[in-house]
């Protein structure tokens, strides 16, 4: 506990650790805002040719599996609790309690990579990656591989979000490790959260505009 | 709400966020199957919309931060709505034969 009992000193362009904590939640919100734009690209494309093609995208919609996209949801909402409890952790200076946390959080976001390779593995061999082994029947083949292009582009920039997030989190359990977090200073954890947190809100959306489109046909 | 940046939220806030979540996302997958019209749609963005409200108000400590951080949060989302709906504007009105 060496590092935690010696005083935590803020950067020295800042007043003090309340103004240097402040500074990196803003700096994080401002960077989430322009991941709010990265992904507000796609989901503009996505709402173009979903209006253009309904029948095509309900009928693409309809080869996804419904169970893992579901279970999905489940296991990233999970993981969105234990990081809260990883922040709550830190806030209190428990430290074996924010490594649990952490460690968890990454587990469940480990879980759901693995379900996203079945489920990527799946399509591929139900020949529906976009290019030249696409095959789909029905009237609407070509409108259902745009859909499936709309689909491997957001949930594979989702996916490298939810790698970033793991690396992330691999530091911050290394550094929890050496206790250089503290009631005082949990900064990196907050911010880790808030990344965290903002990728299971996109996955929140993801799930049902790709999954659940007129499943009642 | 306070500005001290230990605010700390009861558990017992997490584990309800939590539970309206997973409820929420039962909801959303049931609805999924039933035939509303035009409403399924609809219904499935609010329940969107509704827990990512909540991830954000209370996972993401937003209902507890300062003012600065609302106006933030609340200035990229008036400029998503704009990017949507000015996009929206165009192609839900550009063909004649739509």
């Amino acid at each position: 506990m060496s590092a935690s009992d010696s005083p935590v000193l803020p950067a020295h362009h800042f007043d003090d650790l309340e103004q240097q904590h402040a500074a990196a939640q803003l700096g994080m919100w401002v960077f989430l805002i322009t991941e709010i734009m990265f992904f507000g690209g796609l989901f503009a494309a996505y709402t173009v040719y979903r209006s253009s093609y309904p029948e095509a995208f309900a009928a693409g919609s309809r080869r996804l599996d419904i169970g893992l996209g579901a279970f999905n949801t489940a296991v990233l909402i999970a993981s969105s609790l234990t990081m809260a409890l990883a922040v709550h952790a830190a806030q209190l200076g428990r430290r074996r309690a924010l490594i649990l946390f952490l460690i968890l959080t990454m587990l469940f976001g480990a879980v759901f990579l693995g379900v996203k390779a079945v489920e990527y593995s799946h399509k591929w061999h139900e020949h529906l990656v976009p290019g030249h082994g696409f095959r789909f029947e029905g009237p609407h083949a070509r409108q259902a591989e745009l859909y499936f292009s709309l689909y491997f582009a957001m949930t594979s920039v989702h996916a490298l979000h939810m790698v970033i997030g793991l690396g992330i989190l691999t530091v911050m359990i290394l550094l929890a490790r050496r206790g250089r977090f503290s009631p005082e200073h949990y900064s990196p954890i907050e911010v880790s959260g808030l990344y965290w947190h903002f990728v299971d809100i996109v996955w929140i959306f993801l799930f049902p505009l790709l999954y659940l489109i007129e499943r009642h046909r | 709400m306070s500005q001290n940046h230990n605010h700390v939220v009861p558990l017992s806030v997490y584990f309800s966020i939590f539970g309206a979540l997973m409820a929420l996302t039962a909801v959303t997958v049931w609805v999924s199957f039933h035939d509303f019209g035009v409403m399924n749609i609809v219904i499935a963005m609010s329940i969107a919309v509704l827990k990512g409200t909540l991830v954000v108000l209370y996972f993401m400590h937003v209902r507890y931060a300062s003012r600065l951080i609302w106006v933030v949060v609340s200035a990229g989302l008036v400029w998503l709505i704009i990017l949507l709906a000015l996009t929206m504007s165009d192609y839900l009105t550009r063909f004649a034969d739509y």
